[in-house]
């Protein structure tokens, strides 16, 4: 059997004991996307009554946020591991064995896979439990689970290759409020249709992350939307295919010893 | 080329952006089954060497084989030769003793049905089977350094790079060490280059010794030799009341060279003379000491023979020049 599975599952299983041992570290990116939907939900309730609202409750039109915040946490949470590991000499350690580059990166994201999925089911369930009806039904779960596997892919790969190339958790730590800056100038909590600010419209109308929650909401309002699923699937699947590309040379980058 | 477990190092050079040479060009070489001390302060170049030699650092310049193999162009194979334990154990807090072997074993391609033996083998080697579910975090220096030796053994090198494996340690700790070490070269054949700052270590472990100072390698020999290099013993008087300083300098002055010191008086003694001569002009002149040591010549007697500073000073110089 070829050593490449063994060593992704090995450095995937370490990744994801690591994060079940620093509870700290882990419920951040569980609670507090939940908890500020809460807060909208409870907050932005009248803005159903606004005419084209495209759901009368909030806290459905709110659950897809969650999923790409959480993809922010836990890929800053990555990003900041690797770089650790780098740091520490851990990551010298590693590249001292026969591992190859494409097993190091994949076994980090196989690690991230596996928790932004987990994290994903947790959001689900909490929709579920607070009485948000998923429109897509069953299948529709199971694609949202597929969508934040593709997701995690893509922010954990940015996150690596931020680790890869800084070598400096503080340095990401810095940077990742910046994607954060992203998030908020999306369609978070409005849909672009009814954005009144010019300007603001047009930055959440040319942000992706737009397009990556609306089809998260597509599937738990609207049911199946062909245009809101291509566009938040197809530009999930670019950022992740750039993202591996761009993380897989820094890699090569990093382990071009001879 | 014929592969063996012997290190050749031929004009090295590394050269950082705008900084010094960190290596300046050492030719070295380290016989199969020999343990080779690289002994010098911090900064002198002992880490950088090692770090070129294990492939995680590309040399500016110069050629080395490792294990039969070249370190610019051959680094896989290296790597499937070498076991290393840098400086500072570089160990996951939150993973035990137990889980770094089973990475590690999954890693370097161990069968499945021999991992398990195989953590369990090493555990015991380096004694930490008690400790071995507990998490590294809790771990005290001793134990961390041996597991990181035993994460180093675990594909069977036949080549063992050690860092300074012994920094920070207690007494104990450090003996334990040494005797594993010294252990892998007698029985398993293994080759052990071993960086380190202590005299000590270097006189009790290693075969030969390479003494690197600013990137230079200064000497190089057996401890035995590189001391009978120097040959002459040292004679060293701490003087009873301070004001007998000067009369004793000045006495120990017809005896030889005065050494550096700051509570004692010392100095290398002239060929053919020894302590009783010392010991009757003090009665002669009515000089009384508190101690009088005579000392065989040290690898720090080297190291200041060779660099005209101690090992200890130049550590302190070293650390004074990172702080500025």
């Amino acid at each position: 059997m070829s050593a490449l599975p063994t060593q992704v599952g090995a450095l995937a299983q370490r990744s994801i004991m690591r994060t079940a041992r620093q509870p700290a570290s882990a419920i951040p990116p569980l609670l507090f996307p939940v908890a500020l939907m809460l807060l909208n939900a409870g907050g932005l309730h009248a803005s159903t009554e606004l005419p084209g609202f495209p759901t009368d409750s909030f806290l459905a039109f709110a659950l897809a946020v969650p999923f790409i915040q959480g993809a922010l946490f836990s890929t800053m949470n990555a990003g900041t591991d690797l770089a650790r590991d780098i740091q520490t000499g851990f990551f010298a350690r590693i590249s001292l064995t026969p591992v190859r580059g494409e097993a190091l990166l994949a076994g980090q994201l196989a690690g991230i896979v596996t928790l932004g999925v987990l994290q994903a089911v947790f959001y689900i369930a909490c929709g579920l439990l607070l009485g948000v009806h998923f429109a897509a039904g069953a299948a529709g779960i199971a694609l949202l689970l597929v969508y934040a596997a593709i997701v995690a892919v893509g922010f954990g790969a940015i996150g690596s290759w931020l680790a890869l190339r800084t070598g400096s958790g503080e340095a990401i730590q810095g940077l990742f409020p910046l994607l954060f800056v992203f998030l908020f100038i999306s369609s978070m909590n409005t849909p672009r249709n009814l954005i009144s600010v010019g300007w603001f419209q047009f930055l959440a109308s040319i942000n992706p992350i737009s397009y990556l929650i609306e089809c998260v909401r597509s599937l738990i309002i609207t049911g199946w939307d062909a245009e809101a699923l291509a566009l938040g699937f197809g530009i999930a699947i670019v950022l992740a295919i750039v993202a591996v590309i761009v993380a897989s040379r820094e890699m090569g980058r990093r382990l071009d010893r001879s | 080329m014929t592969r063996d477990n012997s290190i050749v190092v031929e004009k090295l050079v590394r050269q950082f952006k705008k900084g010094p040479r960190a290596v300046d060009g050492i030719d070295l070489y380290v016989a199969p089954g020999e343990i080779y001390g690289f002994l010098g302060p911090n900064g002198a170049g002992k880490s950088t060497t090692v770090l070129m030699l294990t492939t995680l650092l590309p040399p500016t310049d110069g050629k080395a084989l490792v294990g039969g193999y070249d370190v610019r162009t051959e680094g896989p194979k290296v790597r499937s030769v070498i076991g290393a334990a840098l400086q500072e154990a570089a160990l996951d807090p939150l993973l035990t003793g137990r889980d770094h072997l089973r990475l590690q074993t999954m890693l370097q391609a161990i069968p499945r049905a021999e991992r398990k033996a195989r953590q369990n083998e090493l555990l015991d080697r380096v004694g930490l089977t008690e400790a071995a579910d507990r998490k590294v975090g809790g771990y005290s220096g001793g134990m961390k350094r041996r597991l990181d030796l035993a994460l180093a053994l675990v594909h069977r090198p036949s080549i063992l790079f050690l860092d300074e494996p012994t920094t920070g340690l207690d007494p104990q700790s450090r003996t334990a060490l040494w005797e594993e070490v010294a252990r892998l070269a007698r029985d398993d054949k293994v080759t052990v280059f071993l960086t380190t700052q202590y005299l000590e270590e270097a006189d009790v472990l290693a075969d030969r010794v390479g003494i690197i100072d600013h990137g230079k390698i200064v000497a190089e020999g057996t401890p035995a030799a590189l001391k009978a290099e120097i040959g002459r013993p040292s004679i060293h008087v701490i003087p009873r009341q301070e004001d007998d300083r000067p009369q004793i300098q000045e006495l120990l002055g017809r005896f030889g060279e005065k050494l550096g010191g700051e509570r004692d008086l010392a100095v290398r003694l002239n060929d053919g003379l020894g302590m009783a001569d010392v010991i009757r002009a003090m009665d002669s002149s009515g000089i009384v000491a508190a101690d009088v040591e005579l000392r065989a010549p040290t690898l720090d007697d080297v190291f200041l023979a060779k660099t005209g500073r101690t090992l200890e000073g130049a550590a302190t110089d070293e650390n004074g020049a990172a702080a500025g």
